[in-house]
């Protein structure tokens, strides 16, 4: 089942690759669209995209969603808004720049040739969204907004309030009802992809529970789609969404899709700090508050006085005095470590003493309280509900919090994985963000992919591909039902004692632990040595009540715990081989004198793709070598 | 604190539901009330009972998910906040509680308090949207729209689609919900052409599901966590009117035979 890597990147020089792939693409005669069948999973900003786009067209497709509806996925959840190259603003962006950013902001662990189509593309996003009637913030004038975002010296990222993620997935999602309406696409939601099936070494379809009857069915098609999110609930406490998974993309997996660095795992800085063990899940409160807040601890440890009490000299504004070029917006790897070393050191506020102060007093004196309103009304709302403090008068608290995963599936240039008609878009995919993603570059790849590049590549797969050949008849198909059920039987016979909430944790507080904003390798390997005993538990200990033919929310999560705690050990090991820093990859042992990252271009310029050998087998290390011929590999100066 | 929860349990929809009674202690004024809830499942599985069924993802009040009826409001005492977002600091040791499915005849219950909103997805596909393919706009800053105009789309386009409105609704209406998106797309340019259109299909479609009318009773608005006004209504409803009187289908696609 072995792969060899090939990114299929297209010749010629960067600013043309795209444009060269687009004439050289195969394409499928219109008249033909209808009688391909594609499989999209899931439904957010990039499967929303996907499957409008690919039924525009005029394929069959297919989609599934977990929810009761497409316009829930997780993006919904996005805050603070979307990057485009648009230079709306006059203050020297262009593609060139954007394309620079996000691979410094990568720490240069991203291929060079999709981080620039990325931002190519990112300025059709804007006008694709605004013409589906996405109310983007405006000026006086009637021209769009634009606010700035870590990791940029420019003003490029468009915002819908504090919303953004919620209007571009309602754009999407109209776009894809509208879709549902002409009968191009056929939306199964509340279905969870439980398996991938591979058929003659090509992705041919899936094995879904009907997560209301607990029916098992499986669906054929000529290519699969996988834009399932990303995994960040590996840590338990996230900002993800509950349901957030890994369970599709580490099916795939299992199947023969490579697995790209699935230790760079990305810590944001401003989220609301744990208040206790009940704790479900961690609230973001968007990095676009970082533009009028300022990041702020006591000089002195254990200082116990509430912040109005504490004057200015003796606080220590330590983004500012450490970054004074992008102060308070340094990006999310630098600041999140710089909250945990300041905390570490005995100065972080709050009950539990892991938080900092994110202060608006000085905007709310120069700009006035109805300005940064306007600007946050609804994250301050958002905030005095949680923690019933009111952020106008008193400074937020803030703590690090595990958010967003640029790990995932490895795909090559045209968003295929290493098994043939097995795409995987939006944040299941590992492409364009590195070792770090900038803010506001999630939404735009997703909707990159979805309606700009997936559109074109798979019609260059089908082209080579004739419709139809298997059917839900075939052996293979009959093999992946019967794996899933006896999954499904395994988990509710087991009966233990511990809950699958227990086990989670458990494995959350592992990684969280050992392979979260700073790594080593004794910590390390004690969480390798660690995971396998926790998962060996769960297979004895775990309780799953109920029954397999009935909505069972124990049982949807049992499996997905499942699958966390087999990618737990690979993202542990993927951290542990990697023996540089580089983005939001801190191994404690590789930094400068002054703290931050040190990367070795030497030994580690690559990607680091994992093939799966077999249960409790060690994986295969492949390497796709990453070559830089358009910019300088350099050390990251936020400074 | 210490609570008394009476929920409504019901295996499946083709079951009869009963109200339930249980004792919840060590309840924190931190805790989110789905926390409060997510403390109790965990006790009940221990046990070897089932858990209480309810629907939930982002625990952030933006995703629509979650939504139940907490002693007859929907998603609870606190305005303007859904339920995965209200904390136990507005609830006292000793309060009982009852806990229900959001109700309506368009709305079945799937299990305990997670019910059926499909309904919603298929008054959008009816008409809920700009027909634009990908990929053929013009530059996005060729169309100036008034800061005004794409604030109070703004406001339309911040519904979550939870259903609250229909559950506060003695008529088990859905007319909040509606107008909002008429009220989204209607206030922008990019929403012109198809205005009429929109009106007229998307009621046509709320016709076929059982929601109920509206008589004005607004109740919707007070149950909406994200404040969505009255005010749309009565510009759907105009929208309604002129579109009724005015547009037509055409009677085939037209164009070269
Ligand atoms: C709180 C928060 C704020 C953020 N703010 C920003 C921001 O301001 N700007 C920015 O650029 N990015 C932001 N991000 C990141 C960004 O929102 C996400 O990376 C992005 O939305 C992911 O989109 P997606 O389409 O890849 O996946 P998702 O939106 O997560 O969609 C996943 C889809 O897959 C489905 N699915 C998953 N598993 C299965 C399965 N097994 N079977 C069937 N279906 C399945 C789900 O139902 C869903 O439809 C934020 C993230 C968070 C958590
Ligand atoms: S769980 Fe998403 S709104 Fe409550």
């Amino acid at each position: 089942m072995s792969f060899t890597l090939d990114a299929r990147i297209p010749s010629g020089p960067l600013e043309n690759k795209w444009d060269k792939a687009k004439f050289d693409f195969k394409l499928v005669n219109p008249s033909n669209k209808r009688k391909y069948n594609i499989i999209c999973v899931g439904t957010g900003l990039a499967g929303g995209a996907a499957a409008a786009s690919l039924g525009e067209l005029g394929y069959n497709v297919k989609a599934f969603c977990y929810q009761d509806s497409p316009r829930r996925a997780h993006s919904i959840a996005a805050q603070g808004g979307i990057n485009a190259a648009k230079n709306y603003q006059n203050d020297g962006d262009s593609v060139q720049r954007l394309f620079y950013d996000t691979i410094k902001g990568g720490d240069f662990r991203a291929r060079e040739a999709n981080v620039y189509r990325l931002a190519q593309v990112s300025v059709n996003i804007i006008d694709q969204c605004v013409a589906q009637g996405v109310p983007f913030a405006r000026e006086y004038g009637g021209t769009l907004a634009n606010r700035s975002f870590g990791g940029a010296q420019v003003s490029r990222t468009f915002y819908a309030r504090g919303q953004t993620g919620q209007q571009l997935l309602l754009g999407a999602y109209q776009a894809l009802e509208r879709q549902i309406d002409a009968g191009s696409v056929k939306m199964y939601s509340r279905h969870e992809m439980l398996d991938l099936i591979v058929i003659d070494g090509r992705a041919r379809g899936i094995v879904v529970r009907d997560m209301v009857t607990g029916q098992l069915d499986v669906h054929i098609a000529d290519a699969v789609i996988l834009a399932t999110g990303g995994y960040g609930n590996v840590f338990y406490l996230s900002t993800n969404a509950k349901g957030c998974n890994t369970t599709a993309i580490w099916r795939a997996h299992k199947k023969g899709a490579g697995f790209a660095n699935p230790c760079f795992t990305q810590i944001h800085p401003t989220c609301i700090p744990v208040s206790g063990d009940y704790q479900s899940k961690l609230t973001l409160m968007s990095e676009s508050l970082r533009n009028d807040g300022r990041i702020w601890v006591p000089l002195k440890q254990g200082d116990t006085r509430t912040a109005d009490q504490i004057p200015e000299a003796e606080r220590d504004y330590y983004l500012e005095r450490m970054y004074p070029a992008y102060g308070n917006l340094a990006p999310r790897d630098i600041s999140s470590r710089a909250a945990k070393r300041v905390c570490d050191e005995g100065r972080g506020v709050g009950t539990s003493g892991r938080g900092v102060y994110l202060d608006f007093a000085e905007s709310i004196g120069r700009l006035g309280q109805v300005a940064i309103e306007q600007r946050y009304g609804n994250l301050f709302e958002m905030y005095e509900r949680i923690t019933g403090e009111n952020p106008y008068k008193v400074p937020m608290r803030i703590y690090p919090a595990s958010h967003y995963t640029m790990g995932g599936l490895w795909v090559d240039y045209h968003l295929q994985s290493t098994i043939p008609g097995l795409f995987v878009l939006g944040e299941a995919n590992f492409s364009d963000h590195g070792a770090n993603r900038l803010g506001a570059s999630a939404l735009m790849q997703g909707l990159a992919d979805g309606y700009f590049v997936i559109p074109f590549t798979m019609g260059n797969y089908l082209a080579q591909v004739k419709p139809g050949g298997v059917d839900e008849n075939h052996p293979a198909c009959a093999a992946a039902k019967r794996e899933v059920e006896e999954r499904t039987k395994t988990f509710l016979g087991i009966n233990g004692k511990k809950t699958v909430d227990e086990f989670h944790r458990e494995l959350g507080q592992v990684i969280w632990d050992e392979c979260g904003m700073g790594r080593n390798a004794k910590g390390l390997d004690h969480a390798l040595a660690r995971i396998p005993e926790i998962r060996e538990e769960f297979w004895k200990n775990v309780k799953v009540p109920g029954s397999g033919n009935e909505l069972n929310q124990e049982l949807e999560k049992v499996g997905r715990v499942a699958d966390f705690l087999e990618l737990g050990e690979l993202l542990v090991r993927d951290a542990r081989v990697r023996e540089e820093s580089c983005g939001a990859h801190f191994r404690e042992e590789y930094q400068t004198p002054e703290g931050e990252a040190l990367r070795d271009d030497q030994n580690f310029c690559h990607s680091a793709v994992w093939e799966y050998t077999g249960d409790n087998q060690e994986p295969v290390l492949h390497k796709e070598a990453l070559t830089f011929d358009n910019v300088h590999l350099q050390q990251r100066n936020y400074k | 604190m210490r609570l008394t929860l009476n929920i409504w349990r019901q295996k499946s929809a083709n079951e009869p539901g009963k109200m339930v009674k249980y004792d919840v202690p060590g309840v924190s004024e931190h805790m989110s009330f789905l926390e409060m809830l997510d403390v109790l499942n965990q006790r009940l599985i221990k046990q070897g009972d089932d858990p209480v069924v309810f629907e939930h993802d982002c625990r952030e009040g933006i995703c629509g998910c979650c939504g139940f009826m907490i002693d007859g409001v929907p998603h609870g005492p606190q305005r303007g906040t859904t339920v995965c977002q209200l904390h136990m600091r507005y609830f006292k040791d000793g309060d009982e509680l009852y806990l229900e499915p959001f109700r309506a005849e368009a709305f079945p219950v799937v299990k305990d308090l997670l019910i059926d909103r499909s309904a919603f997805d298929r008054i959008i596909a009816a008409g809920g949207y700009v027909s634009v393919n990908t990929g053929s706009p013009q530059d996005a800053n060729s169309l100036p729209i008034m800061k005004q105009c794409a604030d109070m789309s703004m406001d339309a386009a911040s519904c979550i689609g939870c259903g609250a409105c229909v559950a506060a609704c003695p008529n088990a209406s859905a007319m909040l919900f509606v107008s909002a998106k008429i009220s989204h797309l209607g206030l922008l340019p990019q929403g012109q052409p198809e205005r009429d259109r929109r009106a007229l299909r998307m009621l046509a479609q709320l016709q076929e599901e059982a929601f109920g009318a509206c008589t004005n009773y607004g109740e919707c608005e007070a149950a909406c966590p994200k404040g969505i006004k009255l005010e749309n209504i009565a510009r759907m409803n105009r929208d309604y009117l002129k579109a009724a009187l005015s547009y037509r289908e055409e009677a085939s696609a037209g164009g070269a035979a």
